[in-house]
């Protein structure tokens, strides 16, 4: 008994490597202290009231930020292991399987656990006060959203100390993926991690289609809106085509390796080509997922310390639209060496370059914003301007990667690894942190310290450089990615040791953004006026942080930048106004959600296992949670004029 | 009732039909239809899939030496009458009538549970009898997949119809119940849809080619 016990505990839990048993033990002491600081402080009431049952759109979008900055801190830990490993020849930090386990958490974390969840958290925040709407169109979806992704990473997180992490790459291709080559639950945490989280990016998008097309403020025509959601309403529509796909692809891969389907094994018929051809298909249109929001907050920041209105708004718009549609027939350049016939890689090749023109179109209309603007050099606006140039460098670089006789040089090299950190770091990275400065006072009431911010900035800033332009160049002399370790005498060298400086160098600008975070909750300078930045949208024209309904009277728009306007012509400026107030209709709080999630995590740990005594209890705990929501009909409740005369007494709000 | 929750321009949604009597009606029903164009790509990716892994026998059964016609059309016939049947429950909705609306919802779940019997005996005779079972071959991995995925559809349709059932039986026909009638009725004739296509991609060219 005592044998099998130990046994099985030997198998389940993740043993033998110091580095593991360090890992559980700060899990452990960490989860103790979570628990002891919420009892000591009696916080479990407010903690399940204020926020696990929230459906207030602001919070959501908070809790999304805070978990995906606790995943930015993991998937940089797992850089700075590679970095580690790499940095001389014949290291033996990491072993083989433990480094390919570190750059698939990586590169999944990075993608599905940061760089979604970090746009979908300013999304939550800015779109709805953009457009003049008190909440999103639904928001239990968008809570349920929330927790959906939050379950998935959890699930997707546990499996380094649980069972073993999956070690496919982020891409998981098969037949290395499938169950002969790759045994055990690694894998299945991946597809079944991401799978959850993909259900709710999948409602996210959904959600933010309707909200910006039917609740957008009397008088905001699509073509006056900010550009942030247009570039959200875009990135929507991806989200709606491009998911499926990969739901279908993570179902078929789980049901290949759970019950002996043939989708992607050599054996039986199967088509390893076919999970590249679906998993891309999806894969690329995740790359402007990911992209054009930050397109959006970019513009939005420059135009507002350019103190200008954006250059070439309709042109903006159209580009992005000519992404997204060109963002689906791209897929297939990921694979150029894969053995398909000329015409094809032809006519991918062609459709990949095509998409430079609507990004170089874009670049050039920020360079004309700024042009002769009054330009005003916050931490927002220097994340932006760096990102003009680095980004182009990515972009450009990209170019050289379409060319398909090329890219069979370039392709798997470090040329590609430099290529596409330059666009998701340059691009994303540099977008959610412009965005985090940028909107910070409007969540939490309260500014990031300045000269923090710039420090953080410069610091991240150059050692970005530094650890990705001689990779570029590593990458030609023929250094290939995913390799653990490599001889010396090939020249790799210096360059190596060069790059895990950078890798430091961004991890400290990464803990300084961390330090800012926590020294401007105590100190940080107080926004009292709603409107810190002197912006140019709707967002700031209420209070910071905004009420729970957002806008005591719905603002009307006749232009583009409407609040910009409206303080320019104080005759419509229409938050402070003597019309009475009206009571406010707003959805309860509601646990359904985060106990459906609960629900969907016990089911997606039950499958990884192939514990069907556990799986199914999990799947019908979802139907009943369905079910019991069906039948909720008391869901909404009025603030009365009272509390909203007190709450606007309370910002100076009430005229 | 939900009118200051949304702030677009107030409509004159009195001359409209119940399930867009307000505006969150609308909005939910709006939110449907991009649900299903999403639905569309999951299933335009299984049947593309499906096409693809088609030839990929592996030496086992091909679609010729399983597909019978009768069963087919039996099955076909069910679902195409339901959806009939779930199309005369939404005018009875449009006309207020309680009992005819529950009537045809009922007479539709029922069909749909005799389209989902059938299909279980034919993937039971498939997999049992014909030595023919998802793990056999890629095509039939393709095979079970997108028709499980379309009978799961239908499955948790049906549940869905008896919950939405308990709540008109409760509630009768309000903004709310008359929104869920509707949006249930655009699903069922979603998967209807669906099953055409397989009919077409799966079956006649299984049998045909």
């Amino acid at each position: 008994m005592i044998e099998s016990i130990k046994s099985f505990m030997g198998w389940f839990f993740v043993t033998g490597d110091p580095m593991i048993y360090g890992a559980d033990a700060s899990i452990a002491l960490v989860s103790i202290g979570i628990v002891a600081v919420l009892t000591y402080f009696k916080k479990w009431k407010w903690l399940w009231d204020e926020w696990l049952t929230s459906v207030d759109h602001k919070k959501i979008g908070i809790m999304y930020i805070l978990a995906a900055l606790l995943m930015l801190f993991r998937g940089g830990i797992d850089a700075l292991m590679m970095r580690a490993q790499l940095t001389l020849p014949n290291m033996h930090f990491l072993d083989a399987e433990h480094y390919n386990q570190v750059f698939t958490t990586h590169g999944t974390i990075m993608i599905i656990f940061v760089a979604m969840p970090f746009i979908f958290g300013l999304m939550n925040i800015a779109v709805p006060l953009q457009i003049g709407a008190r909440d999103v169109a639904y928001p239990f979806l968008n809570a349920l959203s929330f927790w959906l992704f939050f379950m998935g990473a959890m699930l997707f997180n546990l499996s380094f100390v649980i069972g073993g992490s999956p070690d496919a790459g982020w891409s998981s291709y098969a037949p290395y993926a499938g169950a002969e080559m790759n045994p055990g639950v690694g894998q299945n945490y991946y597809l079944l991690g991401v799978q959850i989280s993909g259900i709710g990016s999948l409602a996210t998008g959904i959600n933010f289609l309707v909200t910006i097309l039917k609740m957008r403020a009397p008088g905001m025509t699509l073509f006056k809106m900010p550009m942030f959601t247009w570039s959200i309403l875009i990135t929507s529509v991806i989200v709606v085509f491009a998911f499926p796909a990969f739901t279908v692809a993570l179902a078929l891969m789980t049901i290949d390796r759970l019950f002996g389907a043939h989708f992607f094994t050599i054996a039986a018929g199967g088509s390893p080509m076919l999970w590249a051809n679906l998993f891309w298909f999806w894969g690329h249109p995740e790359v402007y997922i990911v992209l054009l929001p930050v397109f959006g907050i970019f513009s939005e920041v420059i135009a507002t310390f350019a103190h200008k209105t954006l250059f070439g708004y309709a042109v903006m718009v159209w580009s992005m639209v000519a992404i997204s549609l060109l963002s689906f027939i791209t897929w297939l350049h990921h694979f150029f060496t894969m053995g398909n016939t000329a015409p094809v890689n032809a006519f991918f090749s062609i459709s990949t370059m095509l998409i430079a023109i609507p990004t170089g179109v874009k670049i050039f209309n920020w360079l004309f914003t700024l042009n002769k603007g009054r330009i005003q050099f916050t931490t927002p606006m220097l994340w932006a301007l760096a990102f003009i140039p680095n980004f182009t460098i990515g972009g450009v670089t990209g170019v050289m990667l379409a060319m398909a006789p090329a890219d069979y040089q370039y392709h798997n090299s470090y040329f590609l690894v430099a290529h596409f950190h330059s666009t998701l770091i340059a691009g994303t990275v540099f977008g959610i942190f412009c965005g985090l400065h940028y909107w910070w006072p409007k969540m939490f009431g309260y500014m990031l310290d300045e000269t923090k911010g710039k420090w953080s900035f410069w610091i991240f800033m150059i050692s970005f450089n530094i650890c990705f332009m001689p990779m570029y160049f590593l990458g030609l002399m023929g250094m290939t990615r995913r390799m653990y370790t490599y001889p010396a005498g090939l020249g790799w060298t210096p360059i190596n040791v060069v790059m895990t400086i950078g890798a430091v160098g961004m991890g400290v600008g990464f803990a300084l953004i961390a330090y800012n975070i926590v020294w401007s909750a105590i100190h940080g300078n107080k926004d009292k006026t709603g409107d810190p930045w002197g912006g140019r949208t709707l967002e700031w024209a209420t209070a910071s942080p905004a009420a729970e309904y957002n806008f005591a009277h719905i603002p009307e728009v006749s232009t583009r930048d409407a609040f910009a306007a409206m303080k320019e012509d104080k005759g419509v400026f229409t938050t402070k106004t003597a019309k009475p107030y009206e009571p406010i209709h707003m959805p309860n709080n509601t646990g359904i959600p985060v106990i459906m999630a609960t629900f969907m995590f016990i089911a997606g740990f039950g499958c990884v296992f192939e514990w069907y005594w556990m799986a199914v209890p999990g799947l019908i705990g979802i139907v009943i949670c369905m079910i019991a929501r069906s039948f909720v009909y008391d869901d909404h409740h009025y603030i009365s004029v009272n509390e909203i005369k007190r709450t606007e007494a309370g910002t100076g709000r009430l005229s | 009732m939900t009118h200051s929750l949304l702030s677009l321009n107030e409509k004159d949604r009195s001359k409209m039909p119940l399930e867009y009597s307000t505006e969150e009606g609308d909005l939910r029903i709006v939110g449907f239809w991009i649900f299903l164009a999403a639905e569309l790509v999951l299933f335009g990716t299984l049947f593309g899939t499906y096409l693809v892994l088609q030839s990929h026998t592996a030496g086992g059964p091909t679609a010729k030496d399983l597909f019978e016609i009768g069963p087919v059309m039996a099955e076909t016939i069910v679902l195409l009458v339901s959806s009939f049947t779930c199309g005369l429950s939404t005018i009875e909705l449009r006309r207020h009538n309680k009992k005819g609306l529950i009537g045809w919802l009922i007479v539709t779940i029922l069909l749909g549970l005799v389209f989902v019997g059938l299909e279980v005996n034919e993937f039971y005779t498939y997999a049992v009898h014909e030595g023919a079972p998802l793990s056999r071959s890629a095509f039939l991995s393709g095979f079970f997949v997108l028709l499980g995925t379309h009978g799961c559809h239908v499955s948790l349709g049906i549940v869905w119809i008896i919950g939405i059932l308990l709540q008109l039986a409760r509630r009768g026909i309000t903004p709310v119940t008359a929104r869920k009638a509707f949006m249930v009725g655009l699903y069922w004739h979603f998967l209807d849809v669906v099953w055409i296509f397989i009919f077409t991609a799966v079956y006649l060219t299984g049998l045909v080619i």
